[in-house]
């Protein structure tokens, strides 16, 4: 991993091409970690693998968390792994909750730098409730193992990825209503029918 | 035994005569009537479908087949791989959500007479998957006859399991417990189904366990 | 590959026909679903279906507490559970910051090795069957019962032991377990040996399975695939060698490599990692030191039995950690190791309380199926067959 004044190396050199995209960067349990704003997503990732002297080429993973009720909401997570150096780093887009039905615990609809309203050519870019879901640009063109792992994000959480050549459902049925991995949304199963309450379930 | 070979060395010479010949007919001749020798062959020739669905699948059917736990000498080595071909299914694992319409038109596509194992605790009632991705037993949306539970079941269980599958398809569904414990009065279950009334004697005892705990 | 037989028309040849393989068939290892579109024997397109086995594990881990979640994330990946066992433990000591004695390091090493000949042995009992090599599966299962006995010994259970917690092991091998152990590792190298003697030279193995389903290294490497697959495309990565988790530093042990990146040397490449396996199960029997086997942070750990007679503190401990649960600090971390089929990397986002807030798994046949696409178009449905018993999918996995 790039140690803590390595990040910073990073995180400098991001603002100088890229002004506005680094955010944050956070070095924990030998980790490093740049949160980057959603809108440079591209660039930033870009960047880092094919930077002369970076060369992050490999996507590890590209998974989703939900910071519910913290503000910004999503964080898509970007694992690369520079391959020579064996060298990982995480690099976070924070995403907002934007539309109004949608959970986010008491806050008024964020000013939020990533989604385009309306934008077309995404499929199913409202939710189940008619709100609008976050959105963010696809990075399959620069790291084609995003297929299925995007396509896993939208499917349990509801982001969009602009440009995604076929962002449907993977996982559940195609006919799924809601997204089951956000926080706000319950585990569901059943009651568990003991002798006592087994007349009220039949 | 040396008294059958010289019975038998009678025989062919044609020496039986009267009592004796009747007694050597009763020794050799198995007398039964059709069902039963019907259900005996059923259950000694069964068909399994190769069916996998999780973790239970490598413990049967891949497991079971193997040398060790054989499932061939209890006749059902013939594994086919065509629903129209099986005559029991067994449900090796997790049914999601999206997997059930596909089991269920497998168990339709089965002839009958066709039989349904629920292997593990995740078919049967769900499992440890208490969530909404899992359908909380395949009870749900298929008839099954017998349950194994385990996480996953050893494959002897699995196999004694089939043998009362075998005890029940040759009519015998209890295999005489009830009688042998004298456990009569308990069986509402089996009477009716999962929604017949009790017993009165079940129902009492159901009673007096409510005002014990208070429920 | 799409010639026209002599005598056939154009239009015969041309038509291309979608064809709806599985979930259920006898070769699709688990409940895979393949949309195929074919033209006549040749692959035109592959779109998997997937989803049909889908658990909801990381959703349900939300809901338990630390330890509880242990035996849910095993049950992913269902032949290499000691791998996303010790995935979830390794992450969750990382972000306490707990570090686990040697002896438990040593042991979770034993355990993993033999884990991963158990997977390799159902890989080529299974993949071998739908070849048509049918003995093979006697043969592999025979060796992966002895296997299963192992952790039985140990564990209590022959799949889904649940032996690996936060810290350790959750119990000291019993006796006998290294006699039966070594036993075993005298035995599985002729084992090995004599499964290559069938199916190594064999002429229909070989036509069927060189040069077949070849990917380049730089496109699986743009697909993420890891594991086996890229090693015998020639790529020599391994997590073992390139991190150092666990006993693994201490190990002396070689990665085999392919040269072409078809079916066959993804063959040899498994088959060689068992026997490289058996050794690191050897050296960790000879290296294993004395001591405890699961940390002493009474915070994270159980107490020791014995103790809760003697000590009311060990009793306080205890009750706090078997109802709530330990509390892990706010942080994420994503901590991966080399499974058998590949990357197996765990995320695990805590947040202060007894449940985690998010666990994901990186699960390496979800990625590795990708290249699924590219192994089989332009090549005949038998040889798609082929390339999806060498890819060692485990739908488990793939769905969660």
């Amino acid at each position: 991993m790039p140690d803590a004044p390595g990040l910073e190396l990073i995180r400098g050199q991001i603002e100088q091409e890229h002004p506005g995209a680094a955010l944050d960067s956070g070095f924990e349990h030998g980790r490093a970690s740049l949160s980057i704003d959603p809108a440079h997503v591209l660039a930033v990732l870009g960047w880092l693998r094919d930077a002369p002297g970076q060369g992050y080429a490999f996507l590890s993973s590209l998974h989703v968390a939900d910071y519910l009720p913290a503000q910004p909401r999503f964080a898509v997570h970007y694992e690369l792994l520079n391959r020579d150096r064996v060298e990982r780093i995480r690099v976070k887009a924070l995403l907002e909750d934007v539309s109004p039905a949608g959970g986010a615990v008491g806050g008024p609809a964020p000013e939020d730098a990533s989604a385009t309203a309306g934008s077309g050519g995404s499929p199913a870019a409202t939710g189940p409730a008619g709100g609008a879901l976050p959105e963010i640009d696809s990075c399959v063109s620069l790291f084609p193992t995003a297929e299925f792992q995007e396509r896993e994000a939208f499917d349990f959480f509801g982001i969009v990825f602009k440009g995604h050549p076929n962002l449907t459902r993977i996982l559940l049925p195609d006919d799924y209503v809601g997204w089951p991995q956000r926080r706000d949304f319950p585990v569901g199963g059943e009651p568990v029918t003991f002798t006592y309450n087994e007349r009220d379930y039949g | 035994m040396r008294q059958r070979q010289l019975s038998a060395r009678d025989m062919l010479r044609g020496d039986l005569e009267g009592e004796e010949l009747e007694r050597y007919v009763e020794e050799r001749v198995v007398m039964t009537n059709f069902e039963k020798l019907l259900g005996w062959a059923r259950s000694n020739s069964i068909f399994p479908l190769t069916f996998g669905l999780a973790c239970c699948a490598i413990e049967a059917p891949i497991s079971l087949v193997t040398a060790r736990y054989d499932l061939a000498r209890f006749g059902a080595e013939a594994l086919r791989a065509s629903p129209r071909q099986a005559d029991m299914i067994i449900l090796s694992g997790r049914v999601s959500i999206k997997m059930a319409p596909v089991v269920r038109r497998l168990y339709d596509q089965m002839l009958e007479p066709k039989w349904a194992i629920s292997m593990g605790a995740c078919s049967s009632s769900g499992g440890m998957f208490a969530n909404y991705a899992v359908v909380q037993g395949a009870d749900k949306f298929m008839p099954i006859d017998l349950h194994i539970p385990g996480c996953p079941p050893r494959p002897e269980a699995v196999l004694y399991g089939f043998t009362k599958l075998q005890r029940k398809i040759q009519g015998n569904p209890d295999q005489g417990w009830r009688t042998r414990y004298d456990a009569h009065g308990s069986e509402e279950w089996a009477r009716g189904g999962p929604r017949s009334e009790p017993s009165a004697e079940a129902t009492d005892a159901y009673q007096r366990a409510r005002e014990l705990i208070g429920a | 590959m799409a010639e026209a037989a002599p005598g056939l028309t154009e239009d015969r040849t041309t038509e291309v026909m979608t064809v709806n393989i599985g979930p259920h068939h006898p070769a699709t290892h688990g409940v895979l679903r393949l949309v195929a579109d074919l033209e006549g024997e040749v692959v035109r397109d592959l779109r998997p279906v997937i989803g049909y086995v889908h658990t909801g594990i990381e959703k349900s881990c939300e809901d338990k507490s630390y330890w509880k979640v242990i035996p849910f994330v095993e049950r992913m990946d269902y032949v290499s559970y000691f791998f996303q066992m010790e995935a979830f433990c390794g992450a969750v000591e990382r972000l306490i910051e707990l570090e686990i004695p040697p002896r438990a390091k040593y042991l979770r090493t034993i355990f993993l090795e033999l884990n991963r000949i158990h997977s390799h042995l159902v890989w080529l009992g299974t993949t071998a069957l739908d070849l048509g090599a049918i003995s093979m599966l006697w043969y592999c299962f025979r060796d992966r019962d002895r296997i299963l006995d192992l952790f039985e010994m140990a564990a209590g259970q022959r799949m889904h032991t649940r032996y690996f917690q936060v810290g350790g092991v959750i119990e000291d091998i019993p006796l006998g377990f290294e006699a039966k152990l070594r036993e075993f590792v005298r035995d599985m190298p002729v084992r090995v040996g004599q499964y290559q003697a069938l199916l190594d030279r064999n002429e229909v193995f070989l036509s069927r399975t060189k040069g077949t389903g070849v990917v380049s290294r730089e496109r699986l490497l743009e697909l993420g695939v890891t594991g086996p697959l890229l090693r015998a495309a020639g790529e020599p990565w391994d997590l073992r060698k390139a991190f150092d988790y666990l006993a693994y530093p201490e190990m002396d042990f070689k990665i085999p490599v392919g040269t072409v990146g078809d079916n066959y040397d993804r063959y040899r490449v498994r088959v060689a990692e068992m026997v490289e396996s058996t050794r690191i199960v050897e050296q960790a029997l000879d290296g294993l030191p004395e001591g405890p086997f699961i940390a002493d942070d009474r915070k994270y750990v159980l107490p020791p039995r014995s103790e809760l007679s003697t000590s009311m503190e060990s009793l306080i401990h205890h009750f706090k950690l078997v109802t709530e649960g330990y509390r892990v600090g706010p942080g994420e971390i994503y901590y991966a190791i080399e499974s058998p089929r590949g990357e197996l990397g765990c995320f695990v986002l805590a947040d202060g309380s007894a449940k985690p807030a998010r666990v994901h798994f990186r699960d390496p046949s979800f990625v590795n199926l990708q290249a699924f696409r590219d192994m089989s178009v332009d090549g005949y449905v038998a040889d798609m067959i082929v390339s999806l018993g060498m890819l060692d999918p485990i739908l488990g996995g793939v769905d969660r």
